[in-house]
């Protein structure tokens, strides 16, 4: 029961939150509740047994990702945003096709049907540490796209700086 | 034990919402931050099944995912710099130079 209890409480909290974030007029306030969603979906890895994504969750999405969108928005000077509308004027049409997605995957939860166990049990990831377990497998069957996501970051590097540089 | 649907409803639930709001928002910052509570919601659906299928490969793909998501943040804030220099705007509806 107390598994329930406490996963209801981390959903009924992410969704609001979710939709609190897309409703505030100030995105400063947008980033800061998400700040606090973040904290709440590295619990549920927690939950889940992945203590090494909820690090990685908290160090890089709430440390890294959400400080970018605070100096960003802190660059820009949003005053006359505040005053403006905060939807587009066609936002029933927005809701009605992302209800209607929602449905479409419902039916589809509904005929879920999980494929074969794998051999990375709970006991086996005890014993061996999860981030030790995760390492050995990014490091060796993953070697080939991990090297890959360095080249996507190199590439973030590079086209950040030459997109926002001055023009001269 | 919470049973793996659980999980995957609210992923989806939390994705629909990133999508409405990418959707209705005018302001691109808020429209950038709902695509980061779609990925976190794909997240969260790969580390339950990865947890319920006792694998560790959905793990691997929230690295990758969360990789992916740390470069697009960068470069669309550097869009988003670069777009307000030449127009000080942030709204979509302002921006019709491609009239898309």
């Amino acid at each position: 029961m107390l598994p329930q209890i406490i996963f209801g409480y981390f959903a009924i909290v992410t969704i609001v939150l979710s939709l609190v974030i897309i409703t505030r007029k100030n995105p400063v306030h947008s980033v800061l509740w998400m700040l606090v969603l973040f904290f709440h979906i590295a619990a549920i890895y927690l939950f889940l047994n992945a203590e090494f994504i909820a690090a990685v969750q908290v160090i890089l999405y709430a440390g890294a990702v959400l400080v970018l969108f605070l100096f960003v928005i802190m660059m820009l000077n949003l005053k006359e945003e505040l005053s403006s509308e905060r939807f587009i004027g066609e936002w029933p049409i927005g809701v009605a096709l992302g209800l209607s997605i929602l449905l479409f995957i419902f039916f589809s939860i509904a005929k879920l049907a999980p494929g074969p166990l794998g051999k990375f049990t709970i006991e086996l990831i005890q014993k061996e540490t999860h981030t030790k377990a995760i390492g050995k497998v990014l490091y060796t069957e993953y070697i080939l796209p991990f090297e890959v996501a360095s080249l996507i970051l190199l590439i973030a590097i590079v086209g950040a700086m030459v997109l926002a540089k001055k023009r001269t | 034990m919470v049973p793996l649907e659980w999980y995957i409803t609210l992923s989806t639930v939390i994705f629909i919402i990133g999508v409405i709001g990418f959707l209705i928002r005018r302001n691109i910052i808020i429209m950038l931050i709902s695509i980061e509570l779609m990925l976190n919601a794909v997240n969260l659906s790969l580390v339950a099944f990865s947890h319920y299928l006792q694998d560790l490969k959905g793990q691997i793909l929230v690295i990758f995912v969360i990789t992916v998501a740390a470069a697009e943040a960068a470069i669309g804030l550097a869009i988003l710099v670069s777009l307000y220099r030449n127009k000080a705007v942030v709204h979509t509806d302002k921006i019709t130079e491609m009239k898309g």
